[in-house]
This record gives C-alpha cells, sequence and structure tokens, in this order.
C-alpha cells in the first residue's frame, strides 16, 4: 500500500490533497467537515486587515460553463476575501489547529502593500499555531481594483518586498500564491523566490466573462443589470495551471522551489500529473464545490491504486519525474513518425475523425460507402486530431513508424537519428549537425 | 356495477373508467426540458449520420437535436418539418427502432441508442405549443391540384404544394381528415386528439379546402378530377382487408382489426368500448399488435396473437412484440387459422401448426383450439376502388420514385403506391416528393 503521507516545507499531512483557500474553507464548520471527509489540508480563506471586514455583493457570486450532460467545466466568481471578522477567523483557526495537529493549517492574507499592515497581523496569525500562510497574489477581481491581490501579482517587485516582509514577521513557511493573469509565469515566481518565499502555489483565478445574458445584454453573474469579470477555475483550467507549474519547475532560476499546484484538479490522476510536474502537493476547490468534500475519497483512493500499479512507495518518488521530458518545440525529434490506426473492432463509425480530417485537417481518413474508416498512411501526418474527436476511447491510437520502416507519406525511411529544428536545412539559423 | 377481466362474451366495462384512462396515457410521455437536454447530449453529430439515411424523410436529425442541445427547440422543428410535415406524429407513431434508433451509433456503442424519436416530440411540440405556423406561401402559381385522400401522404402533398403557391383540394370520402394517423394506431401513441390537432395546425399553410365525404366512386371520377384540375395526387391507402378464408370467420365477434381499433379511435369513452374475454388476433404486423394491446387494455383477459410463421417474419418489430407481452399479450408463432367455431357467436378458434417449407407456409396436420369470444383479422390490407386504368404493380398503384403513375398528370403515393414500407414517415415522403415533381411539372 503505497504511502500517500505529504511533507511539503515540513509540514505533514496524511495525503497531498489540500482544499484550497476559497469559500469551502471560510470557516471553522466547514474546515471540520472537510478534516472528517479526509482532506489532508486547508488553506483558511483569505484574511484581511482588522477592522470591518470586506462586503461581498447579495446577487449571484458564480457563473459557470457545462459540457455534455451539464458536467461544470469552468466557473468564475466575484466573490471577496473573507467578509467576516479577523478576529472571529482566528479563534476558529486555533480551535480547529488543535483539534486536528495531523492536518495542515495554512493561513491565505492579503493586507494592503504597507509593511505596517503584515507585521500588524502576522504575529495574530502566528499565535493560532497554524503551519504557516499563504500569500493571496491573486485575486483578479474586486480587490484588485483596492491594489491587493492580483494587482501586487502583476509586479515582481511588489511580490519580493511583501514576502521580504512576511519572512520578517513570520517564523514559519511563507507561500507565494501567483496570478496567471501575466504573461510570463516565471518572473512572479523568480520574485517570490528571491524575496525569500518557501514555495509557491499556482494558479489562482484566471480574469474572466463567463457568459453574456443575451435577454439583458450583461455579463453573467450579473447583478441587476450589471456583471464584472471573475476568476476562473475548474476542469477547464487544468491545462494553463500544469503549464505554468511546468515553466517554474524547469526554469533554472526556481527549479527547485516547493510548489503547490492549483488548477482544475478534480479526480487522482489530475493531482498525478501535476505531481508529476513538479508540485509537491495538490489544492483542490472546484471539485469539492461541485461535488462535495466526499470526492477526497476518490483522489485517495485512486492515487494509492496508481502508485502500487507503477511500485512508487511514496510521492516523492515520482515528484518532477515528468518535468526532465518538457522541452521546447525546437528539440522535439523530427525523425519521430507515427501514424494514426483505426481499431475497426471499437469503431461505432460515427464518423467524426473524417469529418474533422477530411475538413480541417490533412485528408487522411478514407470512408468506405458501408461507413467503415480507414487511415490513409500517405496522407495521414500524425496530428491526433482524429484521436482527440473520436467519442470512444482509445479506439484511434497513434502508432509509431519504426526506424528503417518506410514513411509512406513523404516516401522516405524513417530514421533513427534525433534531429530537431535547430539542424534541420529549413531552419535560417540551423546550426549544422554534429 | 362494471363487469370484470371474468365476464363472458364481448362486454365493455372489463375495467374501472380511471384504469381505461391510466391504461391509454402517452406510451413515451413527453421529455420535460431537462429530460430533453440529458437525451440531446448524448448525440455525437455523426458524419453522414446513420439515422438521417435511415429516415424515409431523411430529417437532418443531428442539426435538430444539436438546435435543441443549443436552446432552440423551435428551430429544431422547423428542420424536422422543412422535411417531413407530420413530424409531430411521426415522433409518436415511426417504429424508431427499425429506422434511425436502429442505426444510431449509441445503439452500436451501448445498445442504447439517442432517443430521436420522442427528442423529434419534443421539438415539435414546443413549436405547436407556441401556436402559429413556421410556413408561408409562395405567389399563387395559378394552378389546381386534386389530393384525394386526406392521409399522411395526402397531408403531405397537400402542404406541400399550397406552401408552393398552388391551389389544393382535398377529397377524402371519410368524415375526418387524417387518415390512419385518425383511424388507425394505437391510441396510446396520439393521445389528447393529437391527429386531429396536427391536422388544423397543417392547415393553416391556406390554400388548401377539404371537401369531406367526397371519393373515388362517392361522387369522383378520376377523368372529372383530370379535367377540373392541373394534377391529381391519389392517396386512397389500401381500403380493403384480407379475409381468412377459414369457415366461420363471419360468426359474430369475429371482425377486421383495423375496423376495432379505428371504433377505439374515434370513442369518446373507452370504458364504454366493448371487448371479448378471450380475445385472439390473427396476424404479424403493427395491426395486429395495436388491436392486441389495447384490447388487453381494454380489460380483456386472455389476448394472444396467432401468427402463421415464425418470430423473425413478424411484421412488428421486435419493440412491438415486447410492448405485447409486457402487457401480457401471449404472442403463438407458426399456427394458422383453420376454423372459428362456436353457436352463432364465435367461441373458440381452431388453429393449424405450420411449418416453413420452401419459404412458403403450409399446415402439419395438428390443430389445438383456444376459447375466443373476439376473433380480430390482422392479415393485412389490400387496394380497393383505385380508378380504372391505371397500372398496378404488386396489387399496388405502380409509381416511379417522385409519385408518377402510368397515367399522365396523376401521381399517387402513400399506403396505395407500390414501392416503400407502409408506414405513416413512408406516406410523407412520398406525398412531399410527389408535390415537389408536379411542382416542376406544373411549372416547368
Amino acid at each position: 500500500m503505497a504511502d500517500l503521507t505529504s511533507e511539503f516545507l515540513g509540514i505533514k499531512s496524511p495525503n497531498p490533497f489540500w482544499l484550497a483557500s476559497a469559500p469551502p474553507t471560510d470557516k471553522e464548520y466547514n474546515v471540520r467537515r472537510a478534516f472528517e471527509a479526509g482532506w489532508g489540508g486547508v488553506v483558511w480563506k483569505t484574511l484581511g486587515s482588522e477592522g470591518p471586514p470586506v462586503v461581498n455583493v447579495n446577487g449571484p457570486r458564480y457563473g459557470a460553463i457545462f459540457g455534455a450532460d451539464r458536467r461544470l467545466l469552468g466557473l468564475n466568481n466575484i466573490e471577496l476575501i473573507t467578509d467576516r471578522p479577523l478576529e472571529v477567523n482566528l479563534e476558529e483557526i486555533t480551535r480547529v489547529k488543535k483539534d486536528y495537529p495531523d492536518r495542515a493549517i495554512i493561513v491565505s492574507l492579503m493586507v494592503p502593500c504597507e509593511e505596517q499592515a503584515w507585521k500588524d497581523i502576522l504575529p495574530k496569525v502566528e499565535a493560532t499555531g497554524a503551519d504557516g500562510i499563504e500569500l493571496n497574489f491573486g485575486c483578479p477581481h474586486g480587490m484588485a481594483e483596492r491594489g491587493m491581490g492580483s494587482a501586487v501579482g502583476q509586479v515582481p517587485e511588489y511580490i519580493q518586498m511583501v514576502t521580504e516582509w512576511c519572512k520578517k514577521y513570520y517564523s514559519k513557511p511563507v507561500i507565494v500564491k501567483l496570478t496567471p493573469n501575466i504573461t510570463d509565469i516565471r518572473q512572479p515566481a523568480r520574485a517570490a523566490k528571491n524575496g525569500g518565499a518557501d514555495a509557491v502555489s499556482l494558479i489562482n483565478t484566471i480574469n474572466s466573462i463567463v457568459s453574456v445574458d443575451l435577454d439583458i445584454m450583461a455579463p453573467n453573474p450579473t447583478i441587476g443589470d450589471k456583471g464584472t469579470h471573475g476568476g476562473y477555475c475548474g476542469p477547464a483550467v487544468k491545462p494553463i495551471a500544469m503549464n505554468m507549474v511546468a515553466e517554474i519547475a524547469r526554469d533554472p532560476q526556481t527549479h527547485g522551489l516547493p510548489i503547490s499546484a492549483i488548477g482544475g484538479v478534480t479526480n487522482w490522476r489530475d493531482a498525478a500529473e501535476f505531481i508529476s510536474l513538479g508540485a509537491g502537493n495538490v489544492q483542490v476547490c472546484t471539485a469539492a464545490m461541485t461535488y462535495g468534500f466526499k470526492v477526497v475519497e476518490e483522489m485517495i483512493s485512486g492515487l494509492s491504486q496508481w502508485m502500487d500499479e507503477k511500485g512508487h512507495a511514496s510521492i516523492a518518488d515520482f515528484m518532477g519525474q515528468a518535468v526532465p521530458n518538457v522541452t521546447d518545440w525546437q528539440y522535439l525529434n523530427l525523425n519521430y513518425v507515427a501514424k494514426a490506426v483505426i481499431n475497426q473492432d471499437d469503431c461505432i463509425s460515427c464518423g467524426r475523425c473524417f469529418a474533422a480530417c477530411e475538413d480541417t485537417s490533412h485528408q487522411a481518413i478514407a470512408m468506405s460507402e458501408d461507413r467503415v474508416f480507414t487511415v490513409k498512411d500517405d496522407e495521414c501526418v500524425a496530428c491526433n486530431l482524429c484521436v482527440s474527436v473520436c467519442p470512444v476511447e482509445n479506439c484511434i491510437t497513434m502508432e509509431q513508424v519504426a526506424p528503417g520502416q518506410l514513411d509512406e507519406r513523404t516516401g522516405e525511411v524513417v530514421s533513427e537519428d534525433y534531429a530537431n529544428w535547430t539542424t534541420h536545412p529549413n531552419n535560417p539559423s540551423a546550426t549544422a549537425a554534429e | 356495477m362494471a363487469s370484470s377481466h371474468q365476464a363472458s362474451g364481448i362486454q365493455a366495462g372489463r375495467l374501472s373508467s380511471q384504469d381505461i384512462v391510466d391504461n391509454f396515457g402517452d406510451l413515451h410521455p413527453a421529455y420535460d426540458a431537462h429530460e430533453a437536454s440529458v437525451a440531446a447530449d448524448r448525440c455525437y453529430f455523426c458524419y453522414d449520420a446513420p439515422c438521417m439515411t435511415a429516415c424515409p424523410t431523411s430529417i437532418d436529425i443531428p442539426q435538430f437535436i444539436r438546435e435543441i442541445q443549443t436552446g432552440n427547440p423551435e428551430a429544431a422543428a422547423r428542420t424536422i418539418l422543412d422535411q417531413n410535415i407530420l413530424g409531430g406524429m411521426c415522433a409518436r407513431v415511426c417504429p424508431t427502432e427499425t429506422l434511425c434508433e436502429e442505426v444510431c451509433v449509441r445503439e452500436t456503442a451501448e445498445g442504447k441508442p439517442v432517443e430521436i424519436g420522442r427528442l423529434q416530440r419534443y421539438a415539435t411540440d414546443a413549436l405547436m405549443a407556441k401556436g402559429g405556423h413556421p410556413f408561408a406561401r409562395a405567389a399563387s402559381t395559378g394552378k389546381r391540384v386534386a389530393v384525394v385522400g386526406a392521409g399522411p401522404a395526402g397531408l403531405s402533398a397537400a402542404h406541400r404544394l399550397a406552401m408552393l403557391g398552388h391551389e389544393v383540394v382535398v377529397h377524402e370520402v371519410k368524415g375526418k381528415s387524417g387518415g390512419l394517423n385518425e383511424f388507425g394506431i394505437a391510441a396510446y401513441k396520439s393521445t389528447n386528439d393529437f391527429a386531429a390537432r396536427e391536422v388544423s395546425w397543417l392547415m393553416q399553410i391556406g390554400g388548401i379546402s377539404v371537401k369531406h365525404g367526397d371519393g373515388l366512386g362517392a361522387g369522383l371520377t378520376l377523368d372529372a378530377l383530370k379535367a377540373d384540375f392541373d394534377a391529381v395526387f391519389l392517396s386512397i391507402g389500401l381500403a380493403g382487408v384480407n379475409a381468412l378464408r377459414a369457415p366461420g370467420e363471419n360468426k359474430d365477434g369475429s371482425r377486421d382489426a383495423v375496423e376495432f381499433i379505428a371504433e377505439l379511435r374515434q370513442a369518446t369513452d373507452l370504458s364504454t368500448l366493448a371487448v371479448g374475454r378471450n380475445v385472439v388476433v390473427i396476424g404479424g404486423g403493427m395491426t395486429a399488435v395495436d388491436a392486441a394491446v389495447q384490447s388487453k387494455l381494454l380489460g380483456a383477459e386472455n389476448v394472444t396473437i396467432a401468427y402463421r410463421r415464425g418470430q423473425d417474419a413478424m411484421g412488428a418489430s421486435r419493440f412491438e412484440q415486447d410492448l405485447a407481452t409486457s402487457k401480457g399479450v401471449k404472442l403463438m408463432f407458426n399456427v394458422m387459422p383453420v376454423a372459428v367455431h362456436g353457436e352463432g357467436a364465435a367461441s373458440e378458434i381452431e388453429l393449424e401448426y405450420t411449418s416453413i417449407v420452401d419459404g412458403k407456409v403450409s399446415g402439419t396436420g395438428e390443430t389445438l383450439r383456444l376459447a375466443a369470444d373476439q376473433v380480430f383479422k390482422a392479415i393485412g390490407q389490400t387496394l380497393e376502388g383505385q380508378p380504372e386504368g391505371l397500372v398496378l404493380e404488386a396489387r399496388k398503384i405502380k409509381v416511379n420514385d417522385t409519385g408518377r403513375t402510368s397515367v399522365a398528370e396523376v401521381w399517387a403515393g402513400g399506403d396505395c403506391a407500390s414501392g416503400g414500407e407502409d408506414l405513416t414517415v413512408t406516406a410523407v415522403a412520398e406525398g412531399r416528393d410527389a408535390a415537389m415533381d408536379i411542382h416542376s411539372s406544373l411549372m416547368g
């Protein structure tokens, strides 16, 4: 039985599944229930400075996009940080941590970009006994208009400065949560590292408008007759988050910086993928908001089963294993050749592969009068679109044409040598192959 | 007090009125919006979709399902009705299990097709509920076309011709339009007077007048129609009924299934409709199933369908067979009627076992008797009362692909015409195609 125990920045938790800072972690009641359901840790919903708390809108806060059967694929929100008094949150954190010493509790924070504000709040947080803090430099709506959240996360100098203050006034691990609403995620990650951050967590939500109400001509969620951009999350953002995690993991300047991955983690496989790209653990929100806390059970059993099958005794065994295989396009092997193969036994003859290939790709699939679909090897460039649109998993596969075999499309024998764009004759800046 | 299942003879009131109302409720209840959305999500939007090829009216099924999926059932209905003006009825009565749904790739994949028929009903119901008519007439052509028979083929032709700007006069010998939609078909497939409502909705196109009581041999001749109109479309159905050719078949209690079904369809109170305690239906097609199931729903104690060939040869689909058995109808195969016995009225039917020799049915000599106070004959209908001078083929009016008969300016379609299965949807397709051909012939 695989050991799912996670030790992230020295913070132990029974599994690598933490609930992200968000509505599910806004109060003692939820967090206790989450721990009873099996979650390894929580990042408490973001606290603000002492004084009157922020207020939320009194209309809808969420908008969504759906896949087939109304499966929620993407969720956006315009909720702000906690709207409960600081003292109440701190008392609750203290109580819960005391009762659940084996679970991780991280406190998310967002106060103004002034040293005094951080100096004021950090000792209070330290007194709760929580295991660490996460700096919310991510929220793209509402708080950003007040110079906080993503307004900080978009300026590397601010990230570094605030991180330094936190390291100065707080003794435990400091995690910097990054916004994806930037052009190059490596810049804020480097700034966090330079500021002394123990880890980064990402991604926060992506700025978005999920839909427009065509009757009232306003974005959803609509408050009266107006809407605003909100933070987008859920399964739809996972690819964006994974790329950003991988970019940080393979950047020489930040390589090795612990990462808590966030963004559309919905099942064990998503978690395993993030961890393989260098994350030390994962944070989950939308999946819990969609299905309830119980989803963690499948994450635990699935990850455990897979690790057993693969012979991974612990999370560390496969952490970052995929990072060396994330490379730049220019280094991909141009002598690798594959062709699509359609398994006729599994094919249900829907013809979507044909429509996709014929209309939008390389005209490499033939359709017979009795609806048998076959790949034309002399046209197929192995683009994988047919695989992507086929409704039957594994019905179409990409099979490598082994070196020494003929590629019917080019009429050339596949070379066994590795050759990439940097050495390709069509590349004006190519360097001669050694 | 209502008599029970066990009361002998042909009796009304075998079940309570409420039981009868429940029994004759919609076979496939209408989807609500959520159900339709879930069902529509299952469609894969196939290329050159097999369902569309299987549809005799070639409805663009992936398109209309996508229109439902994107929240536009009325556009979906328009897609359906463009091809099949009786799309509402076809959604209810089409044997989808042998047409579109049989070839659905999700039938291949999971043994569970997209429920195309019910989605079609969802769309067409939505449009009809809005009121109004989605089609408008073209400018008048000044041409006049006579349609004989207001069944599915005639109505389909009339609507298309009217839409194209022609003036149409429909002659219908019965007092009501609709043909088998109104007088045939099991009641649980066309509830709440749908057939009549659909006809009046269809007539909203304008340009169509219906003369009830007019039929060939009932005041009309083909020559007179040809003289009065620019073209004639015959959709007279199959008015004749095959006989058993067995002694005793005319005893009281023995009658044609189509007559029983028509009476049932026209009854305002089904609890007043009499049915036997022991009912035997002779035949193997949809009419046999409709008669048998409805007998059972009216409260007959024992209902048997006796079919002279094996199960696989049965005209009724496996779905219809299963429907019958689920309602308690017994299916007997390889038996044929020899005689109907009884003092005055029928009380027993004598059947002989058969075997199929070189594709032909022959009796084995072994017989059995079943109690039968009511015998329904459902062994097929035949063309009857067709005008002189038309060439026939396989006992139907011979037509080409576009419905042209052997006589100039005369087209035919529906069950009376050669080619195609005797289905509502086929009749609609034939009426539509003949109308298009009449149009090009008149305007050419």
